[in-house]
């Protein structure tokens, strides 16, 4: 009877390794498949080509990608700059200053944000953003725009990427000692002060971590940015201008990719491309957040 | 001076958080002062009539039971998978073991890797394994996407369990398996918590299926047939140049927004609970 207990045991134990093992692998698998996918594009056009061409035509077989790296850019920089000083002083007010009542009472309604579809901020984004661009905002600076544009988008993507960052740079200031707060404040440092030199120096590279999370997020999130973007293939040169970042491309166009030829090779590599950047940026920011952790632990 | 700028700063964090939580309320009044006018029984249910997208007649049921559909096949499935990796993280591996840190590491990794990736990702494996997009399709690619949030949010619930209950089981005789049992039972309400969460994203992602369920005016009735699904249902609605057509899509955008309210913060009450049963 024993026997048979030890032996499920053992069996179960090599089960779920094998399980565990495989879908760790589903990282590689991605990357794996994505690339062999992308192989016939790989090989009739130039690496260079393909990331700093502006051409594309894709009955012609002329697949420059800049366009959309640079609207990938543009609207998540917007975002970001948007998003970054807002959640830090949202952030730091609610773990350093707020009474533990108004924290209990916000931190939902953020995290509820971060439960909210993209299809509904690119709803929200299409009624209130866009209008909002081309009727009020935009005529100060330029004589016509539809309003989709990659502002739009940079707005829309920076208030879906407040939960993320909130929420991080409280956990990482929450590992900071309550010790060193009260040596700077013993010291005569006034609560700010110790903010600024103390609890900010010491999450420095927990915050990285943050915004390198938050960007990869703005860089992959596709039907949002998609509905208030404009998507036309070209470089903006204004926060007015539209945009087609990549994601919105890869979206847009499964369609009709199987009748061209090479199509669905080029919109693989652009899967290929947000992976690996995304991948790499995750990884990076993970790792530290990893130590930070330990490191307090 | 050190006053001066310390005030500056406060009115400046009270006015970030006031912005930031508001949004939430923004959002939801938008969705609802503009689709609430054209939701009626109809709409929910009655599938398309010939000529929906062109402003005849019918409503959105088709989306609605596709999307529960895909969304509960891919949280049983997405379990099924999960689980076992939980459980042999925290209790076979050794904790913190370096395979247990790995796996966290590659589903927080995982976690960050956008749906479009995904559904690009689904879309090659449907052509390999000569599927068609299919509500099948559509349910594994939603379980890729869907594994790392169960993973990681059943992980937090399991690590907390205290050791000394594995150590008791242990103790008393029990095999690891057996402890797994135990600690599990133990953290069934996070666990619940936890496919809440995942039910939530699942229900609201469109660009995971869009290349995998396709697109369907009736309601799928195999798993090789394909499913229409309520965010793509908003989505195509809302590019309409028709009014009435768009009018649907935010009534629609309404019905998807009571869903998710709804199942985060049945979600947020049953982690609460949790938390008041700890030991």
């Amino acid at each position: 009877m024993k026997n048979i207990r030890l032996l499920k045991d053992r069996l179960i134990s090599k089960t779920f390794l094998a399980l565990t093992i495989l879908s760790i692998s589903t990282v590689i698998l991605i990357g794996v498949g994505l690339f062999y996918k992308s192989t016939p594009i790989l090989n009739s056009t130039s690496l260079y080509n393909l990331l700093f061409s502006s051409e594309w035509k894709p009955f012609k077989e002329a697949f420059g990608f800049y366009p959309f790296i640079v609207g990938t850019l543009w609207v998540t920089a917007i975002a970001i700059i948007i998003a970054l000083p807002l959640s830090m002083l949202t952030a730091i007010y609610l773990s350093e200053y707020a009474h533990i009542r108004v924290r209990k009472l916000v931190l939902p309604l953020i995290e509820l944000l971060s439960g909210i579809p993209p299809v509904l901020y690119g709803v929200w984004g299409v009624l209130v953003i866009v209008p909002l661009i081309q009727d009020k905002i935009a005529p100060h600076f330029v004589e016509f725009t539809t309003g989709y544009s990659v502002l739009a988008g940079g707005i829309v993507l920076a208030i879906m990427i407040f939960p993320l960052i909130i929420s991080i740079v409280i956990e990482v200031f929450d590992n900071v000692p309550q010790d060193l707060r009260n040596a700077s404040l013993s010291l005569g440092a006034t609560q700010w002060q110790t903010v600024k030199k103390v609890v900010l120096r010491k999450s420095f590279d927990g915050i990285v971590a943050a915004v390198v999370l938050a960007i990869s997020r703005a860089f992959g999130e596709t039907i949002a940015v998609l509905m208030v973007c404009g998507n036309l293939a070209q470089v903006p040169h204004s926060l007015f201008d539209s945009a087609y970042p990549l994601p919105a491309l890869i979206a847009n166009n499964y369609g009709e990719m199987m009748s061209i030829p090479m199509y669905d090779s080029a919109l693989m590599f652009a899967a290929l491309l947000l992976f690996v950047i995304i991948f790499l940026f995750n990884a990076l920011s993970r790792i530290i957040l990893y130590r930070i952790e330990k490191r307090n632990n | 001076m050190r006053k001066i700028e310390e005030n500056i700063f406060k009115v400046l964090m009270i006015l970030s958080t006031i912005i930031i939580s508001s949004t939430l309320f923004m959002i939801v009044y938008t969705i609802f002062s503009k689709g609430i006018g054209s939701l009626n029984w109809d709409m929910v249910s009655k599938i398309p009539e010939g000529g929906f997208y062109i402003g005849k007649g019918g409503g959105i049921l088709n989306a609605i039971v596709g999307s529960i559909y895909i969304t509960v096949g891919s949280t049983l499935l997405g379990l099924l998978i999960s689980l076992p990796i939980v459980i042999y993280i925290n209790v076979y591996a050794k904790r913190n073991a370096t395979l247990a840190t790995i796996t966290r590491l590659s589903y927080d990794i995982l976690f960050g890797i956008p749906s479009i990736v995904y559904g690009a990702f689904g879309f090659a494996i449907m052509v390999y394994m000569g599927l068609k997009t299919s509500l099948l399709a559509g349910i594994i690619t939603v379980t890729l996407m869907i594994i790392p949030i169960l993973v990681r949010a059943i992980d937090e619930v399991v690590r907390v369990v205290p050791e000394d209950m594995g150590n008791a089981v242990f103790a008393l005789g029990g095999t690891r398996y057996e402890t797994a049992k135990i600690i599990l039972r133990q953290s069934i309400p996070g666990i619940i918590t936890a496919i809440l969460l995942s039910f939530g994203r699942a229900i609201g992602d469109a660009a995971c299926v869009l290349f995998t369920a396709g697109f369907t005016d009736s309601i799928p009735t195999s798993l090789d047939q394909p499913a229409a699904t309520l965010p793509l249902s908003i989505f195509f609605q809302l590019s309409s140049p028709i009014k009435e057509v768009q009018n649907r899509a935010y009534a629609a955008a309404v019905i998807l927004t009571i869903i998710v309210l709804v199942i985060n913060i049945v979600a947020k009450i049953a982690s609460k609970n949790l938390s008041k049963n700890k030991i």
